[in-house]
Formats: C-alpha cells, structure tokens, sequence
C-alpha cells in the first residue's frame, strides 16, 4: 500500500516538488504499479544469481594520454547561465 | 516518386548514376512537405543540410570518389541520438534547446558512410511510452489511420518510414520501442543483442536494456543499415566485442530444417483474434516452405512485465537524476536556493510519465524496498535469461506478435498506466534476456491496420532471424506494405 506520505518522501529523495493534483495521482497510480509488482513475490529466488547485465562486462581501460577537451565555448553554449568562462550556479555557502 | 523506393532501390540508381543524390532527396523533402502537416513524425527538419550535403555528393560521385555504402540517401534519426550542432530534445521540455558538441558512434558511423541526415524524429518524452503521446511538442499519427496512435516510443521513426518521410530511420528498444512501432505502423524493425551496436551518444533510459536498431521499409534494408551501425566501440563498456558478420549475406530465400518454437503464453488472453490468427497464417507459410513448428510452455515470461518496470524505471531514475538544470537544458526562472532550482527545474522540465517512472524507480531503489523490488527483478531477470536459453536448446527461433493489437485510438490509453504498459507484454522479455528479434509485417486486420510478427533469436543470432524474416517477406505478399490513403 502506498500512502501519500511515501509519495512525498520519495518526491523528495527524486528532487521533484509535486503538485497537490499529483500527489493524489501518484499515489493511486504508484500503488497500482506497484500491486503489479508484487506479483514477483509469487516467485521463490532464493539463492539465484541477480543479473544486471547480460553481457560478461570488463573493465575497460585507455592509455593515459593527453587530448585536447571540447572547446569551452561550445560546452558553455548549453548552459542555461554562463559567463564568458564559467556556468553559474546559485550560492551554495552564505 | 522516387521516396517510394526502398533504400537498397534507391541506392542502385544512385549507383547506377541513373538518377541524381540529389533526387532523391529532393523527392523525399517533397514528400515530407506533402505529409507532414497530417502524421507529423519530426521535431527538426534540417532541410538546408540535406539539400546541401546531396549536392557534395553528387560532386564526389561525379569525380569518382568514395561516398560509403548510402551513396547520400536520406534517413532520419530518433532524437534521443546526440547530432553534433543540430538539436536533441529527447521529446522533453528539459533539452527543449540542447545542441550536442559531438555525434553518437551510429551517427559517426552514417556518416562515414555519406548518409544525408533529413531530420530528428518524435518520440515518446525520454523513450517512455507505447504511442508517442508523451512527446511534449507534438503527437504523431499512424500513417495507416490518422487517428491512431503509431505505437512508442519511436513512434516518429516508424511513421516516417511508413509514410515514406525517410528510406530508413533509426530508434531505440528497450522494452519494445523499435518493434511495437515497426508493427503498429506496417514496417520492419529490429531490435539488436544488446552490446551489438554501441550506446555511445544515446540519451540513456534503461542502459542495461536500451539498444539501438533500424526501422526500414524491407529486410534487405534491415540488413544493409545492420551492416553500417553494428560493432565494438570502445567509447561504450557494454558494447561487444564480438565480430560483426556480413548481414546481407544472410538475406537467403530457405527456411527448410528450420525448428521454430511458439510459446503459449504469448497466444492467450489478451492478444487479439485477428492478431493470433495472422500468426498462425505465418506460421503456416513457413511449415509449407520446411520449417517446423511446434508450441511450447515459457511460464516466467508472466513476470516479465513487472520485471521490466522495475528495472527500467530504476535505471531510469538514476539516469534522470543529471538533469538538474546546471550545465545544459531547461532552468527555472524563480528559484531560492540550490536545492529549489533542481526541484522546480525538474518538476517544470518533465512530464507526467517520466516523473511517474522516475517516483516508481526512486521508490524500488530506496533503503528498504531495494531488496523487495529491485534485487529481486535483477533474480527474475535470471530465471527469465535461463527460460530463453534452454528454449534455445531446441529451436532455432521463436515467433510471437509482436503486439498484442493493432494500433490503437490516440487517447484510448492515456489515462490507464497500467494499460498502456500491457502493449509491450509481447517484446519486454526479448530486452530482460538481451536477445535479438525482428518485428516485420504478417498482414492487415478488419480495419486495415498491419499486424506485425516477432522473430526472437539467439544472442548474436541475428544472421537467422534475418533468414527467417526475409524468407518469410518474400513469400508472403507483405514487402514494403504501405498505407492506402495518406
């Protein structure tokens, strides 16, 4: 069962405000998702392997050389507030 | 009517030199400018780029130089794949103005090979959804019947094909993307082994199940693109590095001695009559031309659709968590202080479904609930993987729809999640094992809407899933099927 308390908690760890509207319907809409979900508790796994990839993963390593990065204009053409050298940022420390 | 060609047509009277690049792309912006207005498949046209670049070419070919295996032809990409200096919105408000500095490796790769890029494709908003009604610019319409949804999320890239807006277009699968579109709107789609084409570029969904695929008008041009995008990059850690064979060798007219299994679940409730009826029909087809078949029994493939969206959205979640509003996209106009810029940045910037998937993802990863929803997917995961193994054992392909309908009203589903999700029920395991499969057209319902077959392969088998489709294509009746009255 998933309360409105949880909605909100989880809105928070999500970084998302939610509107009153959408907390109501999260809450109906998350606990029928996740009532589906339960249905996976039908399932003894005890004691099989999780996987979370498919495929045999390595590392993967290059060598240590030095490549010129993107142009910083080009990177600072994205940012939403950006001076000629830098991206600002709120004030973090008062 | 060049646009009505196939590419690899198209491509051999370029070859030929019997008609001009720059023809071609001439008659498919004609045509875009002909259809657009009603099926509304693109977010960017780069209609200036395109004329200019099939004029480079035909300069290249007129001296005789290499222009690739496309020779200029044009095709479009989903717009969840980076395009360097041309915009990629993902369908989001939150990259509404995002212009990447580089190009994914498939995009590097079509362009080694003289593609000319027509445009950007819609799409469901970060590849979630079933109809690309969760597009925040535009919905798009099934070129089949304009009030109809063209599936998801490449919607855009299927209905282009179908209406012939691109000789090819490119999408992303991870629980069904490229191949419940392919059905819904009458083409071919195909979704790779995962590792098979790289990932590098591709605005991450669900990276342990996203893969990058064509969608074309035939197999012959399913194996053509193939051949261009599959291959280890070391840019991404999950691409294989696995030799990529000569797939249109593979385009062979011979399915005798081939074992085919059916599984039962995939044929019982909740898939349509006319839908199943059309896949016996095939299946039919195929024993008269020496293959068997035979039904068998897949239980687990009953929790592969809660298995999917936790681990999707989970990944999701975590994939989703960069956008905050700092270093590129959509940032909040009134803010107070840091943490209030992130939380309205991404409460303004998404929309309902992703913030939904982006709740159910946080919610199955948090202290708590981790073991209950996520770990136990990734276990589910494994009986899943092992099912399709052992099936593997016996047969060398399995055949499914592809979906469970055909496409249905814009609207219908919006305002049932759970709904909506049934519509991958048929392609969501393919992604939770990582297998490769095909969704080509078997024929049309009562409505006249196509029906699509699924043919589901070893890892790294797509050489016999192509075999299969192809044979299947050619005796069939149902190459380059097309929409009547667009």
């Amino acid at each position: 069962m998933i309360t409105r308390n949880d909605v909100e908690y989880v809105a928070n760890l999500a970084r998302l405000t939610l509107t009153e509207e959408e907390i109501e319907r999260m809450t109906k809409e998350l606990g029928a998702i996740i009532e589906f979900a339960n249905k996976l508790s039908d399932l003894d796994t005890e004691g099989i392997e999780p996987t979370a990839h498919v495929l045999n993963l390595y590392n993967v390593f290059r060598s240590d050389e030095v490549k010129p990065s993107y142009p910083r204009e080009k990177i600072l053409q994205n940012a939403p507030s950006h001076d000629d050298v830098c991206i600002k940022v709120p004030k973090i420390v008062e | 009517m060049l646009y009505k060609l196939t590419a690899h047509e198209a491509i051999e009277l370029i070859k030929r030199k019997e008609v001009k690049c720059q023809e071609v792309v001439e008659s498919v912006l004609e045509r875009i400018k002909q259809v657009e207005d009603k099926v509304k498949s693109y977010i960017t046209i780069t209609e200036e780029q395109a004329l200019e670049n099939a004029k480079k070419i035909d300069e290249k070919i007129a001296k005789g130089e290499d222009v690739g295996a496309l020779y200029g032809l044009p095709i479009a990409l989903k717009d969840n794949l980076c395009t360097d200096g041309i915009r990629t919105t993902c369908a989001s408000k939150i990259l509404y103005n995002f212009v990447p500095p580089y190009d994914a490796t498939v995009v590097k790769k079509l362009k080694e090979n003289h593609m000319t890029l027509l445009g950007k494709l819609n799409m469901d908003e970060f590849a979630m959804g079933s109809s690309t009604e969760n597009s925040a610019f535009h919905t798009t319409k099934n070129p089949w019947d304009l009030e109809r949804v063209p599936g998801g999320s490449s919607g855009g890239s299927a209905a282009a094909v179908a209406a012939d807006e691109a000789f090819f277009t490119l999408g992303s699968d991870t629980g069904g993307s490229i191949r419940q579109p392919a059905s819904l709107c009458g083409v071919v789609g195909m979704k790779p082994t995962y590792g098979r084409v790289s990932r590098f570029g591709l605005v991450a969904f669900a990276s342990s199940l996203d893969q990058i695929g064509p969608l074309t008008k035939d197999v012959e041009d399913c194996a053509l693109a193939m051949n261009i995008i599959c291959g280890h990059d070391p840019y991404d850690a999950t691409s294989a590095p696995i030799e990529v064979p000569d797939f249109t060798k593979a385009l062979i007219n011979d399915v005798k001695g081939l074992k085919i299994g059916v599984p039962r679940e995939y044929m019982e409730k909740g898939v349509n009559d006319e839908v199943k009826k059309a896949i016996e029909k095939a299946l039919e087809l195929l024993k008269s031309l020496g293959a068997q078949y035979e039904e068998f029994s897949i239980p687990i493939v009953e929790y592969a659709l809660p298995t999917y969206y936790i681990i999707a959205s989970s990944e999701a979640s975590s994939n989703l968590a960069r956008y905050d509003g700092i270093k590129y996209g959509y940032r909040t106009q009134n803010y107070d202080d840091l943490i209030d810029l992130y939380k309205k940045t991404r409460s303004e910037g998404f929309g309902a479904e992703v913030k939904r998937r982006i709740m159910l993802g946080t919610y199955a990863l948090s202290a708590g609930y981790y073991d209950a929803y996520y770990k136990k997917g990734l276990q589910v995961r494994t009986l899943i993987k092992r099912a399709f193994d052992e099936a593997f054992q016996k047969y060398d392909v399995i055949i499914t729809p592809t979906s469970p309908t055909t496409a249905f009203k814009i609207g219908e589903k919006v305002s049932n999640p759970l709904e909506m999700y049934m519509s991958d029920i048929c392609t969501v395991p393919v992604n939770i094992a990582g297998l490769p499969a095909i969704s080509i057209p078997c024929g049309v319902d009562s409505n006249n809407l196509p029906i699509g077959l699924q043919i589901i392969g070893k890892a790294f088998d797509e050489e016999t899933i192509i075999r299969v489709a192809y044979t299947f294509e050619q005796n069939s009746g149902y190459r380059n099927l097309k929409p009547q009255n667009l």
